[in-house]
């Protein structure tokens, strides 16, 4: 350095001298290529943390939604069975309502006539028929006391957890002063709880929020998805493998490759249409079945999945076809025994991020009429269901307090089994993937 | 070309020169619109070395690779004329390409071991070909073969792991021995040395040598030397045409052509 200081500043225009990487031009050239560099990066990390804002923004809201809806408020009654009038040939006979109102009178004292019918709005409307099951289930409750833990109705779920706004005047609240008066004695007693809301996953769609869940739907999802898989991952794989290694380089190949990539930029809402026209108008399938669903998502994860399997086939290095066709194996061993298993990975990263991608969508299943009102999950792919997304589209619909909180809740569950999909993608592309 | 064969085994029995295994006639070989090979006819002895020599480009691997019609996998590449071994036309349609490239083996530039165990990677070969039948005769396969590719040492220990796991040069001898293991009657060789180091190397030209004894070898080189020291035969590329092809003493020593001349001195190329 210091040797080219002493030597005297060069031209560095002309061909043939020495450039002068010193000279106070060439200084100010690299710092504002320098510059330029440190830009680029900033710019990089503004995206980055518009991005990151959006998500935190997104969840943030959601969560504080939602996270009321993890808790159900409940009361524990206490029946003593001896004193009850019971049908005891035939507990089902027994009017179970009257036994319930019994008991959860017995915890208050008397009331006026109205004060009763505020009092029993309290509870959750199915609660003697929640009881009833229970004895069903295990009649040997019926020799003596139990108790039994029901959950609350949704506007005393509200006020429970601090929801309604006690100082408004009392016509415009929906529970009134008496019921709020009832609800302390209840709590004074410690009979009301607020466990953590299993109902939310074990329990199918119901009108009333304190008794709804989310169980029909994610059995839905479950269906549609495995339906989608069974038809889109053989089917996928096989196009991939004919386009990739059999089909001639013609214009007729072309053209379907062309259309193959059109399709993946269909709207979605195109192939709930088509399933509409074809699978119900033609076929004459079911309506709201996983299966009809399953078809549609198959069709639709179909060119991203035939798209991703291509690309990985041809991602494995020729020079491994090449070998085994040097052995003397046939295009089907060397397909089957080389390319595909070293595809693999690649290609069930494909396959589970285009499951996550069908596992969110609403349109094409709201078209086949999927957001039906179904009170118990489906048991097979022809029964009528809901799924995750039209499911939390019914309840964002529903105009009851409690779906609020609870159309969040089933929001944050979506998420959660499209960021579980996308990590075991994610797991499966680190674990198994190479790199050639 | 009947009598042509005659008179040439006629020939080769009287002055006691080896048969020929495999015949290329009037060769040409178009990659689209463009020829990489023009009208070359070479022919290559049984149990010899035939080596091939020329300036990068014109048309060594292109030959090479006809000859076990791995010209089939480029969509583009178009081969006329005539290819014949033991006196059968392999581009005729009704030729079994499996049956051809069990019997035409093939060693790659860059050595390309299959991504599984060293074992799975000779046993690949004879278990589709069904030319064993029992474990212990497979087994028996995949000793002999990488003892015949002078890897065996090396391995025997680590017949489980993968093969990618090698070293480049014992990558390659496992590459050979996948060919060996097949049983071909001619393994074809191009550049098999050109990610080796010299010691690598020198065990590989050993290795060519013993094989000459039971198989047919064409190799692809760009070292003159390795030329010299493994082949018996040598045909000079240029462009796309064979410019000369004799027995490799001849060639070093006296070639007929001044491009061969050249070349072999280092004059270009
Ligand atoms: N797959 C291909 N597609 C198009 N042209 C090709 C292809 N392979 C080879 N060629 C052309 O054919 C000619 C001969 O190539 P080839 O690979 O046979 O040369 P080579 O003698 O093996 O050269 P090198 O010594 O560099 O390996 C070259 O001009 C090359 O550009
Ligand atoms: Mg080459």
């Amino acid at each position: 350095m210091s040797a080219a200081a002493t030597q005297p500043a060069v031209q560095t225009s002309k061909r043939g001298t020495a450039v002068n990487w010193q000279s106070s031009e060439m200084l100010a050239l690299r710092k504002k290529r320098y510059a330029a560099d440190r830009r680029l990066q900033a710019y990089g990390m503004l995206a980055i943390f518009f991005a990151l804002g959006f998500l935190v923004v997104l969840i943030g809201t959601l969560t504080f939604t939602g996270y009321r809806a993890f808790t159900q408020s409940m009361v524990t009654i206490d029946i003593d069975f001896s004193s009850a009038e019971i049908n005891r040939e035939n507990p089902m006979e027994s009017n179970w309502r009257t036994i319930f109102r019994k008991a959860v009178i017995d915890d208050v004292g008397e009331l006026s006539r109205s004060e009763e019918r505020d009092y029993f709005s309290m509870f959750t409307s199915s609660a003697p028929f929640l009881i009833r099951d229970q004895i069903i289930a295990d009649p040997s409750i019926l020799d003596g006391r139990a108790s039994f833990t029901v959950p609350m109705s949704d506007p005393i779920d509200q006020l429970a957890k601090g929801l309604v706004d006690t100082d408004l005047p009392e016509n415009q609240r929906r529970v009134n002063d008496k019921q709020i008066e009832l609800f302390n004695k209840l709590e004074a007693k410690g009979a009301i709880s607020q466990p953590f809301n299993w109902g939310l996953f074990f329990n199918s769609d119901s009108r009333f929020p304190e008794l709804a869940g989310l169980a029909g739907a994610i059995s839905g999802s479950f269906w549609l998805l495995l339906v989608c898989f069974l038809i889109s991952f053989p089917v996928g794989i096989a196009a991939a493998i004919y386009l990739e290694e059999f089909a001639p380089k013609n214009r007729f190949t072309d053209l379907i490759e062309i259309n193959i990539n059109n399709l993946a930029a269909v709207p979605s809402v195109v192939f709930g249409l088509l399933g509409l026209a074809v699978f119900l108008g033609w076929f004459g399938l079911p309506r709201s079945a996983p299966l009809v669903g399953g078809m549609v998502l198959a069709l639709m994860t179909l060119p991203t999945l035939i798209i991703v399997t291509r690309a990985s086939l041809k991602s494995v290095p020729s020079s491994i076809k090449e070998a085994a066709l040097g052995v003397g194996a046939s295009k089907h061993e060397t397909i089957l025994h080389h390319i595909l298993p070293l595809s693999m990975p690649t290609i069930m990263t494909g396959t589970i991020i285009g499951l996550a991608q069908a596992l969110g969508e609403t349109a094409p299943l709201l078209l086949i009429g999927m957001n039906a009102f179904i009170t118990s999950p489906p048991s097979g792919v022809l029964e009528a269901s809901t799924a995750l997304p039209t499911q939390i589209y019914i309840w964002a619909d529903s105009p009851e307090r409690g779906f609020v909180a609870r159309t969040s809740a089933a929001i944050l569950v979506l998420l959660g089994f499209l960021v579980l999909m996308n990590s075991i993608a994610i797991f499966l592309r680190q674990r198994f993937e190479r790199r050639w | 070309m009947l009598t042509d064969t005659a008179i040439e085994t006629k020939l080769s029995s009287m002055t006691n020169q080896p048969s020929i295994k495999m015949r290329g006639e009037k060769v040409d070989v178009f990659y689209g619109e463009k020829q990489a090979l023009f009208g070359v006819d070479l022919n290559v002895p049984e149990q010899q070395v035939m080596a091939l020599i020329g300036p990068s480009g014109c048309g060594k691997s292109t030959f090479l690779r006809c000859l076990n019609r791995m010209n089939d996998t480029i969509d583009i590449c178009k081969v006329l004329g005539n290819i014949t071994l033991d006196g059968e036309d392999i581009y005729d349609p009704k030729i079994d390409v499996v049956e051809l490239r069990a019997r035409v083996g093939m060693v790659f530039q860059k050595p390309n071991p299959f991504p599984k165990s060293i074992y799975e990677n000779i046993a690949y070969g004879p278990r589709i070909h069904g030319l064993t039948k029992s474990k212990a005769e497979l087994d028996e396969v995949v000793e002999s073969s990488l003892r015949k590719a002078a890897i065996w040492e090396e391995v025997k220990d680590r017949l489980q792991e993968p093969g990618t796991g090698l070293s480049g040069g014992q990558q390659q001898r496992l590459c050979i021995a996948r060919a060996i293991a097949v049983s071909p009657e001619v393994i074809l060789m191009d550049e098999p040395c050109s990610a080796l180091d010299p010691i690598a190397t020198a065990k590989v030209e050993e290795l060519i040598d013993e094989l000459r004894v039971n198989f047919t070898i064409v190799i692809v080189t760009h070292s003159m030397q390795q030329a010299a020291r493994v082949s018996q035969r040598t045909a000079m590329f240029h462009l796309g045409n064979l410019v000369e092809e004799g027995p490799t003493d001849k060639m070093f020593t006296n070639p007929d052509n001044k491009l061969t001349q050249d070349y072999i001195t280092g004059r270009f190329g």
